[in-house]
C-alpha cells in the first residue's frame, strides 16, 4: 500500500512544465485528486510542490496540516510527506503545537477560506500574532464548495451563493490585509493564474523565518461561477487575470479605476511590490 | 501495566514530604511523568496548574510551555505536539472542557496520547467557578459525539492529584489515548502532604516505522512527525495506513471496535478502586464515593461504625471504564447502596446498572457534601 505505482502519470513528459520534477513529492497511489473539473486547487497543488523542489527541501522533514475543506485535500493524502489531517478551522492550531515542540519540522498549513478565515480566523490572527514559525497557505475560491456552495467571509458582497440567494448582504474580509495587521511577516495574495509569481512567492514563505501567510485565489467554476455568470475555469481564469492589480500599478491608478479589482503582490516582507505604509488604495 | 516500554525513572522533584495544593501537584505529577508540552488558557479553578507548570518549565529543559488563544486551540495544539513526539496535557473547568471535546474526539479517532485535566466547578454553563461540583462526569465520559471509550479518572487527594496524573500519562501512551483527570475544586485547592516517592513509572512511546500505525495491532505503534514515516494522520475514517476510508462500513465497524476494545480488553490494567472498611461479609450500608466527596463518606463510616453500623466505603478512582465487576461483587454483600455525588445522579446511575435499589444522595449548591449529612443520610436510609 505503501509502495507508490510506476506507472506515468497522464501529462507526464520530461521539459518544462512537466509533472516530472513533481511526481516524487505525491502518493501516486492516492491518485486521481477527487477535485472537480476546472477546479484551481490542483494548480496550487502543483505550485506548492514546485516551490518546495526550487528550494530543494527535504521533503521527509515537512509537516502538511490542513482541515476540512476542498482545500484540505491538497496535502492529504496527496503529499508523501507527513500530513495531519484535522479538524474543521483548527489546522494552526495543531501546527503550532508541532512546531512548537519540533522546530526542527518544516510545518505548512494549507487550507480554504472557510476553513483558515470563518472558523479559524481566530487561530489565524493569533498564529500571525504570535509570529510562530510557519507558512500558512489559504486557497481562497470565495465559497464552500464541499458542502454545496454556501457564502464565506471572502465572498464578495452581491455575490450569489447558496445562503445568499439574493446576493451577498456582506462586505467580505481582505486576507492579506488581515493578517497583516494581525502582525505576520511575510503576506502576500495571487491567483493560480499568477502562476510564476505564485510559485515565487510560495517559495520566499517556505524560507521565511517567522509566519508567513499566502492568500491564493483559487477557482470553484462548479459552485461559484456558475451561480455568479462564469461558469467555467477558464472564464475565471480570465477573471483573476483581468481582475487582479498588482500593488506596484495600484499605486499609479485612480481611486476609481481600483473599484472591484483585487490587489495582488506581496503586502508584508517581500522583495519586490510591497504596500506602502499608508496603504495602496 | 503489561508491556515492555514501562520503565522507572527518578521523581523530578527531591524524594520526600511536601505541604501542596492539589492543583500544584497535579502539574508536579505530569512533570514526574515526563509532561514536556503543555498548553492552555486560563479559567478558575485550574489556573493553578499552568501558572506552576509555567513556572517549573522554565527550569527544566527540553519543556515547552505556551498560553494559546482559547481550549480549543489548547488542545488542538496538544495533539500537535504528541505526533511530533511529545508527552502533551492541558488543564481546564468546565467550560473549557465543553471547547475541547470535538478535539478530543479528534484525539481518540486518530489515537494521540494526551492528558486532559478538568477541576469541575458548579455549572451549567458559567455557573460558579470557585465552587466545587461533580457535574462532568458524564460529559468527560460521553461528550465528544461519536461511539468510543474512554479513560477518566478522579483523584481524592492531594497524593492522588500527583499519582494519577502521572499515571494518566502512562496510560494515554500505553492505549494511544487521550485520559481524562476528573478532579474537582475543593480536591484542586486542598492543601495537605504529599510524599514524593524517588521513582515514578514511566511508559515509553512504542515506534516503528514499518508497521501500519492506525491497525493490525490491538495498539499500533505511533512514529513521530520528521521520522520519516511519511505520516497521514486524519480526523476521517481511516484504514490501517491513515488512507481516508469515508464510505466504507467495514473500515467505520473495524476502527470503531478496536477503539473501543484497546479499553474494554484491559479494564484490570486500567481501573483503580479501594476498599475502605468493608472487609465484613455483610455490611449494612456501602457507600460509593468518588473525587473529595469520598473523603466525607470515609467519615462518615468511620463515624457510623462508631455509632455501631457495619458501614463500608467502596472509593472509585477510575470512573470510566466504570468498574462494574468491583462495584457489582461488593454492592451484593450489602443491605443498603448509597452514593453522595455533588450532582443530581451521574453516577448513581450507573451503578444502578448494577445495583438496581441503589439509592442516591446530591448536592447541587457548590458546597461540599459534609461528612455529618452523610452520617444522618445513612441513618435514614437504615431507617435508625
Amino acid at each position: 500500500m505503501r509502495e507508490q505505482p510506476r506507472s506515468p502519470a497522464r501529462g507526464d513528459q520530461p521539459g518544462a512544465g512537466s509533472t516530472a520534477s513533481i511526481r516524487r513529492y505525491l502518493r501516486v497511489d492516492a491518485m486521481p485528486t477527487p477535485f472537480c473539473a476546472g477546479c484551481g486547487h490542483g494548480i496550487l497543488m502543483a505550485a506548492i510542490l514546485r516551490a518546495v523542489d526550487e528550494l530543494g527541501l527535504d521533503f521527509s522533514r515537512m509537516l502538511f496540516v490542513s482541515g476540512i475543506g476542498c482545500a484540505g485535500w491538497i496535502p492529504s493524502p496527496h503529499y508523501n510527506a507527513d500530513t495531519l489531517h484535522v479538524t474543521h478551522g483548527r489546522p494552526v492550531a495543531f501546527a503550532t503545537g508541532a512546531k512548537l515542540f519540533n522546530p526542527g519540522l518544516k510545518v505548512v498549513v494549507i487550507g480554504g477560506d472557510g476553513d483558515i478565515a470563518s472558523i479559524g480566523g481566530n487561530h489565524l490572527i493569533h498564529a500571525a500574532r504570535r509570529n510562530v514559525n510557519l507558512t500558512v497557505i489559504c486557497a481562497n475560491n470565495l465559497i464552500y464548495g464541499m458542502t454545496g456552495g454556501q457564502v464565506t467571509p471572502t465572498t464578495p458582497q452581491g455575490a450569489r451563493t447558496l445562503t445568499t440567494p439574493a446576493g451577498n448582504p456582506e462586505p467580505p474580509f481582505d486576507l492579506a490585509r488581515l493578517v497583516a495587521a494581525a502582525g505576520a511577516t511575510y503576506v502576500a495574495r495571487y491567483s493560480v493564474w499568477h502562476i510564476r509569481a505564485l510559485i515565487a512567492s510560495l517559495r520566499r514563505a517556505l524560507a521565511h523565518s517567522g509566519f508567513a501567510f499566502v492568500e491564493v485565489l483559487s477557482m470553484c467554476p462548479t459552485q461559484y461561477g456558475r451561480r455568479n455568470s462564469n461558469p467555467t475555469a477558464l472564464g475565471m481564469l480570465r477573471g483573476f487575470r483581468e481582475n487582479c492589480v498588482s500593488l506596484e500599478k495600484a499605486r499609479s491608478m485612480a481611486p476609481a479605476e481600483l473599484v472591484g479589482k483585487t490587489l495582488i503582490g506581496e503586502f508584508v516582507g517581500g522583495s519586490g511590490s510591497r504596500e506602502s505604509a499608508s496603504g495602496a488604495t | 501495566m503489561t508491556g515492555q516500554p514501562l520503565i522507572a525513572v527518578p521523581s523530578v522533584l527531591k524524594p520526600g514530604r511536601y505541604f501542596m495544593q492539589g492543583d500544584e501537584a497535579c502539574a508536579e505529577g505530569a512533570i514526574a511523568a515526563g509532561c514536556n508540552y503543555y498548553a492552555g488558557y486560563p479559567i478558575t479553578p485550574a489556573s493553578e496548574i499552568m501558572e506552576h507548570l509555567c513556572r517549573r518549565f522554565a527550569r527544566l529543559p527540553g519543556r515547552v510551555f505556551v498560553q494559546m488563544e482559547d481550549e480549543i486551540a489548547s488542545i488542538a495544539s496538544v495533539v500537535g505536539a504528541s505526533w511530533a513526539g511529545a508527552r502533551a496535557m492541558t488543564a481546564t473547568s468546565g467550560p473549557g472542557l465543553s471547547l475541547m471535546l470535538e478535539n478530543i474526539g479528534y484525539a481518540i479517532i486518530t489515537e494521540t496520547p494526551c492528558v486532559v485535566v478538568d477541576v469541575q466547578r458548579a455549572g451549567p454553563s458559567t455557573g460558579q467557578a470557585t465552587r466545587p461540583a461533580q457535574g462532568d462526569v458524564m460529559q468527560a465520559r460521553w461528550g465528544a459525539h461519536g461511539d468510543y471509550e474512554i479513560i477518566v479518572t478522579s483523584p481524592w487527594s492531594v497524593q492522588e492529584c500527583y499519582e494519577e496524573t502521572a499515571r494518566a500519562f502512562n496510560l494515554a501512551e500505553r492505549f494511544r489515548l487521550p485520559v481524562l483527570v476528573l478532579m474537582d475544586e475543593a480536591v484542586g485547592h486542598l492543601r495537605e502532604n504529599i510524599t514524593v516517592s524517588t521513582e515514578t513509572p514511566f511508559f515509553t512511546r512504542v515506534k516503528g516505522i514499518d508497521q501500519p500505525p492506525f491497525g493490525e495491532a490491538e495498539v499500533p505503534p505511533m512514529p513521530a512527525f520528521g521520522e520519516g514515516a511519511r505520516l497521514l494522520v486524519t480526523g476521517s475514517t481511516h484504514d490501517a495506513w491513515g488512507y481516508r476510508r469515508t464510505s466504507s462500513p467495514e473500515a467505520q465497524s473495524t476502527l470503531v471496535e478496536r477503539l473501543a476494545g484497546k479499553v474494554l480488553n484491559h479494564t484490570g490494567e486500567i481501573e483503580r478502586t479501594h476498599c475502605h472498611l468493608c472487609d465484613e461479609r455483610e455490611l449494612d450500608i456501602l457507600l460509593i464515593a468518588y473525587g473529595f466527596t469520598a473523603r466525607s463518606a470515609l467519615g462518615a463510616v468511620r463515624q457510623a461504625r462508631a455509632d455501631g453500623i457495619k458501614a463500608g466505603l467502596l472509593r472509585l478512582t477510575t470512573l470510566w471504564p466504570f468498574p462494574a465487576q468491583v462495584v457489582r461483587s461488593i454492592a451484593q454483600r450489602a443491605q443498603v447502596v448509597l452514593v453522595p455525588e455533588m450532582n443530581r445522579g451521574q453516577m448513581l446511575r450507573e451503578v444502578q446498572r448494577e445495583v438496581p435499589a441503589a439509592r442516591g444522595y446530591h448536592r447541587t449548591d457548590g458546597e461540599v457534601i459534609t461528612m455529618p449529612e452523610l452520617v444522618a443520610a445513612a441513618k435514614k436510609e437504615l431507617g435508625r
